[in-house]
């Protein structure tokens, strides 16, 4: 396929933007450097999930799950292997761990799904625990030299390939043949596509992408242990994020996890206890008022000052 | 009738819902060029048949060959991809996309798989040949009923297709579209496709088949032209109930 | 021996909770991931109730019972109702609900924390030794047990004996004909969610008797009480009594001979088998 001119304006900006983007550590400001991991790291992390989610419409839960066994690979091998090599590993391995649950869950109905994958996390991390009981073993120690900069970038080229790669799946047969199946599965079928194929495929991409995004930040940690790396609550943050910006476009989630991890931040330095209930009005606000995110709000609001413009003409 | 191997042959395909059963051996074969009636009353198993040839249901007993391959037990994307295409009851479009994007996705992973620029000439000619060239940008939404039926005939043609299914693709139409529809399926019939047609309009019946199977409480109960068949006694009883008869 | 019954008696209280939640899934069809929240606060009032005024936890049923069955009638009507009017298809209302359910889960969690703290709670009820077979058990596991069949049996006789129950099984096997033969669905729909909240919450005030709780650990119960739902076929109130009771031996057996840090692993390895093998439930019939 050839790219047209606007394809190209587009990646011409994205660069801007990614080098943009690149600089913030050399603004000095411990803090906000901190504010743009997390951001950088719930981009990676909701993009990602809204490939597989926003066609498919199954909502994965998975991500804690991905994203510990990513920190794990981290915290066992990094005195041994270089840092990059970790996270392929982890890719790999969170890549083939999300097939496994594909091939097992994803060609029942969504309500399966959803409780499956909430479970994942739960499940790993009973059984690390276990494991590092039998063994007498408490938790990890992760005493690397990679800065807080150096995870900001590596995440930051992590977010840059999940878009790159999403912009390429959405223009090719699988991006495709995964619109048909959100629109009808039966019709996917009989169109003469492997639709679970296609959903199991998809599904890795926001497998690998949590698992390397867990490698990466496992320096951050310094310590890990299963109750910090599987932490469920951060599937429900992915969720969120990627819903409240809209998982309809490849940039929807962006607009979500910019302000919700503001929030966030704030919520959880002036009332620590209330994050729960926020994360709740959140889904709420989420189904009664946005159903199709920020992204829908724009596209509405386009859509009508499209109209007001024709009815004047 | 005039070559040795059909293009479909159906051998004791057998399908049981629980205790009941559905469709109960059914026995025929569809040659190169045909255009072969699959009618019987309602419930009498036809629309299952189809589903079974599809692989939109597998068969509890019996075999489907396509050109002397087996393909009963292939999942439905597998039978697609080797030339069976079908149409729906209840007419099945894509509801998020265009008219155009619906028929490039018959073309892109259909029997002949296209992508692109190709895909995109193959679904506007087809478009153009069911009566809606120009309309490629249209949302289905906004589709008169006729017109879908058009874009999902399209969309299974999309894919160039040795076997075409169209279940009951005529029903629902008034009379003015009923004609379109029938000189559209008789075009079809015009290029030497093959085609399964179940169908309850009879005039569609007798100016479009050259063959029939009548079926009745999932059992074939006659086969021959639709003359044959529509003359034939047990076929009437069918029909209309043991009084009439 | 010893295993076996201490299963028993746990799945006896999970069974109560798993029919709660599979009136709600069965009949108004909305996957309630908030489940648990209504099990840890039918918890938390027995525990209040206890502390405070000394007042029984089988007392305290007859107080939980009419409560959670309004708050979840309103509920119902008022936050899931519009999602099923609006809804078009099946997925969409299933993905509304998970979202709104979640939600309220989410809600339900950080009130009751607000409320109570992040604290366990547990207290002393009936913790006198009781002798089964030669061994001892928990004197409050038994009755929360005793006290489960009796709800349990209730509910199977009154849907498969009284007109409304034939009504509710109605509309759980067939919505759209249920309509047409006179059956107001959504105000059964409505009736049966919030019975099938009832029920939950006074699950969750006989498991307070003698399972430490706190605030956050409603979604542990959800979890389980969906696992046994899918194992005991959707619909189906015999299949999620004999799923519950089989996940209570395995995750007493695993406990104690494994490990206890591991019972959520043995019910989701149950689970996986069950999705894979046979996913329309241990007693459900396959599918054409």
């Amino acid at each position: 396929m050839t790219l047209t001119a606007s394809d190209l304006r587009n990646l011409v900006l994205a660069a801007l933007a990614l080098a943009v983007c690149a600089l913030l550590p050399f603004g000095g400001s411990g803090y906000w450097l901190g504010i743009g991991v997390t951001i950088v790291m719930f981009t990676a992390l909701a993009t990602s999930w809204a490939l597989f989610s926003g066609p498919t419409h199954y909502i994965s839960l998975a991500t804690a799950a991905f994203f510990g066994v990513g920190t794990y690979v981290t915290g066992l091998g990094f005195e041994v292997l270089p840092f990059w090599s970790l996270i392929g590993i982890a890719g790999l391995i969170g890549a083939v761990l999300a097939a496994l649950v594909g091939f097992a869950t994803l060609r029942l109905s969504g309500v399966y799904f959803v409780i499956f994958t909430l479970g994942l996390a739960e499940l790993v991390r009973q059984v690390i625990t276990w494991g590092q009981n039998m063994t007498g073993q408490r938790g990890l120690y992760v005493l690397t030299d990679i800065t807080e900069a150096g995870i900001y970038w590596w995440l930051l080229g992590l977010s840059a390939a999940v878009y790159l790669g999403g912009w390429l799946i959405g223009r090719s047969r699988l991006g495709f043949a995964l619109r048909i199946i959100g629109d009808d599965e039966t019709v996917a079928a009989h169109s003469g596509i492997n639709t679970a194929f296609a959903k199991v495929m998809l599904f890795m991409v926001p497998g690998a992408v949590a698992a390397m995004t867990g490698a990466i930040l496992a320096p951050r940690y310094v310590y890990i242990e299963p109750s910090l790396a599987f932490a469920p609550i951060l599937s429900f943050q992915v969720v969120i994020m990627a819903l409240l910006g809209g998982a309809s476009r490849l940039w929807g989630p962006l607009v979500g996890v910019i302000p919700f991890t503001l929030l966030l931040e704030s919520i959880s330095s002036n009332f620590p206890n209330q994050t729960t209930l926020v994360l709740g009005v959140a889904f709420l606000v989420i189904v009664y008022f946005l159903p199709r995110g920020f992204v829908g709000l724009l596209e509405d609001a386009r859509g009508g000052l499209r109209k007001r413009a024709g009815g004047m003409a | 009738m005039r070559q040795a191997s059909p293009v479909l042959a159906v051998r004791g395909a057998t399908k049981r819902f629980g205790g009941l059963v559905a469709v109960n051996a059914m026995d025929f074969d569809v040659a190169e060029h045909q255009v072969m009636g699959l009618i019987g009353p309602n419930g009498s198993g036809k629309s299952t048949t189809l589903n079974l040839i599809s692989g939109a249901l597998p068969l509890t007993a019996g075999t489907i060959s396509l050109r002397g391959t087996p393909i009963s037990g292939l999942p439905a994307q597998t039978i697609t991809r080797k030339g069976v295409s079908r149409t729906f009851q209840l007419v099945r479009l894509l509801p998020s996309m265009t008219v155009l994007d619906n028929v490039v996705a018959g073309a892109v992973f259909g029997h002949r798989r296209l992508w692109g620029a190709e895909a995109r000439a193959q679904a506007e000619t087809l478009l153009e040949r069911v009566g809606l060239g120009g309309q490629g940008h249209l949302p289905v939404g906004q589709l008169t009923y006729i017109d879908t039926k058009r874009v999902e005939l399209a969309r299974t043609l999309a894919g160039d297709p040795k076997l075409l299914l169209l279940d009951e693709w005529l029903a629902g139409l008034n009379p003015t579209e009923l004609q379109i529809g029938i000189d559209l399926i008789r075009s079809l019939r015009d290029e030497g496709r093959t085609i399964i047609l179940v169908e309850h309009v009879m005039d569609a019946i007798r100016s479009l088949c050259d063959r029939c199977v009548v079926m009745a409480a999932g059992t074939k109960i006659a086969e021959g032209t639709p003359a044959e068949v529509l003359s034939d006694a047990e076929v009437i009883r069918a029909y209309l109930g043991d009084d009439d008869a | 021996m010893d295993i076996l019954i201490t299963g028993l008696l746990l799945g006896g209280t999970y069974a109560l909770i798993a029919v709660g939640l599979n009136l709600q899934y069965g009949v108004a069809r909305i996957m309630n991931l908030a489940n648990g929240e209504m099990l840890v606060a039918g918890g938390f009032v027995a525990f209040w109730l206890y502390t405070a005024g000394q007042t029984s936890p089988l007392l305290t049923v007859f107080l939980v019972a009419p409560v959670a069955f309004a708050l979840n009638w309103l509920i119902y009507r008022f936050m899931l109702q519009p999602l099923v009017k609006r809804s078009k298809t099946r997925g969409q209302l299933e993905t509304d609900s998970i979202l709104a359910t979640f939600g309220l889960s989410f809600v339900g969690v950080g009130l009751m924390l607000a409320a109570f703290g992040g604290d366990y709670f547990s207290y002393s009820f009936l913790a006198v030794p009781v002798e089964i077979f030669g061994d001892s058990y928990g004197a409050n596991r038994v009755a929360s047990f005793v006290a489960a069949v009796v709800i349990c049996g209730a509910l199977y006789l009154w849907l498969n004996q009284s007109r409304a129950g034939l009504a509710i099984r109605a509309v759980a096997t067939a919505p759209a004909s249920a309509r047409l033969v006179g059956i107001d669905v959504r105000h059964l729909a409505a009736i049966a969610f919030a019975l099938g909240g009832a029920v939950t919450a006074v699950g969750g005030a006989l498991i307070s008797t003698y399972l430490t709780l706190d605030a956050s650990t409603g979604v542990v119960f959800t979890l389980k009480a969906l696992i046994i739902v899918i194992m005991g076929g959707v619909g189906d109130v015999r299949g999620t009594i004999l799923a519950a009771l089989l996940l209570g031996i395995v995750e007493t057996a695993v406990a104690s001979l494994i490990d206890p840090g591991l019972t959520l692993a043995a019910a989701y390895i149950l689970f996986l088998g069950v999705l894979l093998f046979r996913p329309q439930g241990l007693f459900g019939k396959a599918p054409t």
